[in-house]
């Protein structure tokens, strides 16, 4: 062979450099992106009893849907259960920043929204909970992504996102799909 | 023939009926997602194919090959004699009850909870025993392979293990790491659940054990095909090894990476903060550096064997290779393959980018695309190589075998490019049925259909190489099977303790895993999070 072994050597050390070099661009690209742009997982070590989330607290049924608040934010509460959601419709201003919050009396569930990047496992414990901007109107799909059982399939709920002159809240703040 | 040509050839013949078996499983699914009607559906048969597919996949014909590839390495790249061959049947036995348990608990109905099992959905306690003797039977496998590599040292005091062995002690090594998680999760949560003894279940505890092995593991299911490359390839195309050193380097990186990492799946769970989601995230970064340093050994590897044939010029020597050869032809299509699911995995892994694609058709195009393109193709390129040498005959037809991986390369790009264009869209993942009447899923429709095409390709792909296998019963017989192992171009002398054998990589791995595992589990008997209720699914209403 031709090649003697310290050219090899250093063609594999070279290599590895641009190889490390390469990784170390893309880590730089991610942490840009979860400082400057926030773009970061949702975390929320928030933990929640799944055993009596419907008794009492924030997750009881007179809670659920869609509410803005004195200060004018809006959260949607949803619970995801064996299977479906409730509310299974809820109604959202668009170009406006909103709080999804879920949270499961039983198994593991997870959504996401078409055509957006709302996307959040919903695990039995804790509170999940997802900001975002909604920059179109119209109905939107969201489904369970979790096997969460043999109904699996048929769980889903739609997100009415609709502008913000429609927008209308209640004398208690809330929203909710059945009121238009 | 040997004990260990006996075993391997038992070990791979039981993978590769599993396979035949959850190919066409797989196929019917695809069939019910897409807008065909197709027969036999319910919720429970739907969950319950899924299940068998996914355990057939990823659990049995990955450990079978495994552990039967390695009694080969260890007989033939050692030249001695396997020790304890008693135990390996035992291994073997062990694995195939536990395959069978699993099996039927799954066709009964009583365990459709996918291949991932999440809790608090609880099966029958004999799908998880099932799974407990499939790992048990691997673990005595692992023991064997560092028995064997020891004895060998002590005979040849100073001498570098064959790298064919040392990759495969290294992932012996890796597998005893990965299976700590998932059989902690198994011991102390599921299987207490699932016996009635324990009514609540950690959830959060429970998808972190289980994120433990979920990375690792698909590098258990991956090295032999490492293997190949460093090995066997070179050879194949007529060359040589182009740097012993990196090969062994590659491996003792695959040990250390590929375990603190699996957080990377739970980027989407609340249960565990940024801080640690961005540490393993970094980490499995780095992970991609053995991938790298591979494509570019094994192409230099390549241009020996291309130039040493003739080849001339910048690019001349890739039209000289062998490609006739079907390891050479499999490694050609395997690269192609990573290629594009190397690209698919970086989006994954990138953190924030991650709610873009979670549990979306995207993320099943991906492990579909890297299992079936680098795994499981260089599976089959390992079995026609090692063919000849345990069945004493040679092939009857090496055309019949280009088909074959050809069919195989043509079906996984078919089938995985819609579900990654799907997957953009908002297509999710594990749901029987779709609703086709809603406009925006009706346009998923033709997509979904042409992945289908490709999943008949595959299974038409799969059929001929068990085809291709039993073909060599009329093969004539070959009683000097080829060399199937390369040479270096320098072949190394002595080699640094460190890369001959695993002691302070081990030392590393667990500083490491306490790095990136310790506060994430701790955190669970800190905040001591209510439990959720067990529900089971082996229940009939
Ligand atoms: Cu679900
Ligand atoms: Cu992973």
């Amino acid at each position: 062979m031709a090649i003697g072994e310290e050219a090899i050597v250093r063609s594999e050390l070279r290599w590895a450099a641009v190889s490390i070099g390469v990784v170390s661009l893309i880590m730089l690209a991610l942490i840009y992106a979860g400082i400057v742009h926030h773009i970061n997982p949702p975390s929320n070590i928030e933990p929640i009893d799944p055993k009596t989330l419907h008794l009492s607290g924030e997750f009881t049924e007179a809670n659920l849907g869609t509410r803005v608040s004195a200060e004018g934010q809006v959260t949607s509460r949803i619970v995801a259960t064996q299977f479906t959601f409730q509310p299974r419709c809820i109604v959202l201003p668009a170009n406006q920043r909103v709080t999804l919050r879920f949270a499961t009396p039983d198994v593991i569930h997870g959504i996401l929204v078409t055509g957006t990047n709302v996307n959040t496992m919903i695990v039995p414990g804790y509170v999940s909970q997802v900001h975002t901007v909604f920059t179109r109107t119209g109905e939107l799909l969201m489904p369970c992504h979790e096997y969460c059982g043999l109904g699996h399939s048929e769980m889903f709920a739609t997100l009415r996102v609709v502008p913000a002159s429609e927008f209308k809240p209640d004398a208690q703040g809330r929203v909710s799909c059945d009121a238009r | 023939m040997t004990h260990a040509r006996r075993l391997a050839l038992a070990h791979f013949w039981i993978g590769f009926i599993a396979f035949a078996i959850a190919l066409v499983l797989g196929v019917w699914q695809m069939w019910v997602r897409s807008p065909l009607p197709a027969p036999f559906l319910t919720a429970s048969t739907y969950f319950s194919s899924v299940t068998a597919h996914g355990t057939a996949m990823a659990y049995v014909l990955t450990t079978f090959t495994v552990m039967g590839f390695g009694y080969y390495v260890a007989e033939t790249a050692l030249a001695r004699a396997l020790p304890a061959p008693r135990w390996a049947w035992t291994g073997f036995w062990l694995a195939l009850a536990g395959t069978l348990m699993a099996v039927v608990t799954i066709f009964s109905g009583r365990a459709a909870v996918l291949f991932t099992f999440y809790p608090p959905l609880i099966a029958s306690v004999f799908y998880y025993i099932g799974l407990v003797l499939v790992v048990a039977g691997s673990w005595i496998w692992c023991v064997l392979m560092i028995v064997a590599m020891g004895q060998w040292k002590g005979a040849n005091p100073g001498r570098p293990v064959p790298l064919a062995m040392f990759a495969t002690v290294a992932n012996a090594v890796m597998w005893l790491w990965t299976t700590v998680g998932v059989t902690l999760e198994l011991l102390f949560q599921v299987i207490p659940a699932a016996l009635g003894l324990k009514a609540q279940i950690d959830v959060g505890l429970s998808r972190t054990l289980f994120s433990w092995t979920l990375h690792a593991v698909v590098y258990f299911w991956l090295i032999p095909s490492y293997i190949a490359f460093y090995t066997m390839v070179p050879q194949a195309a007529g060359g040589r090894l182009y740097s012993d050193t990196m090969g062994r380097l590659t491996f003792v990186l695959f040990l250390i990476y590929s375990l603190p990492v699996g957080l990377h799946h739970l980027l989407m769970d609340p249960h565990q903060s940024n801080a640690f989601k961005f540490l393993q995230v970094a980490l499995t970064a780095l992970v991609s550096v053995p991938t790298l340093l591979t494509v570019f050994t094994i192409g230099a590897s390549l241009e020996i064997a291309g130039r040493l044939r003739g080849g001339r010029g910048l690019f001349g020597w890739i039209g000289a290779l062998p490609w006739e050869r079907p390891l050479v032809l499999a490694t050609g299509l395997a690269f192609l393959m990573l290629a594009f699911g190397g690209f698919g995995g970086l989006v994954n892994m990138s953190y924030g980018m991650n709610a873009m694609v979670h549990n979306t058709s995207w993320v099943t195009a991906h492990f579909h695309l890297i299992f079936g393109g680098t795994v499981v193709i260089m599976y089959f390129a390992i079995a026609y190589t090692l063919w000849p040498s345990l069945t004493g005959r040679a092939a009857p037809s090496l055309a019949a075998q280009r088909l074959q991986l050809w069919l195989w390369f043509i079906g996984m790009l078919v089938m995985t490019l819609p579900w990654h264009y799907l997957g953009l869209l908002g297509q999710w993942r594990r749901v029987a049925t779709f609703n086709y009447a809603d406009p925006i899923i009706a346009a998923w429709g033709p997509w979904v259909i042409v992945s289908l095409v490709g999943g008949l390709i595959l299974l038409v792909s799969g059929l001929l190489f068990v085809r291709n296998l039993l073909q060599f019963a009329i093969g004539r017989a070959s009683h000097v099977p080829a060399e199937v192992y390369a040479t270096a171009v320098h072949p190394p002398l002595r080699v640094p303790a460190a890369l001959n054998g695993f002691r302070l990589w081990n030392v590393l791995v667990l500083v490491l895993m306490l790095l990136a595992y310790g506060y994430p589990l701790a955190q669970f008997f800190i905040i001591d999070p209510p439990g959720a209720l067990v529900h089971r699914v082996d229940q009939r209403r």
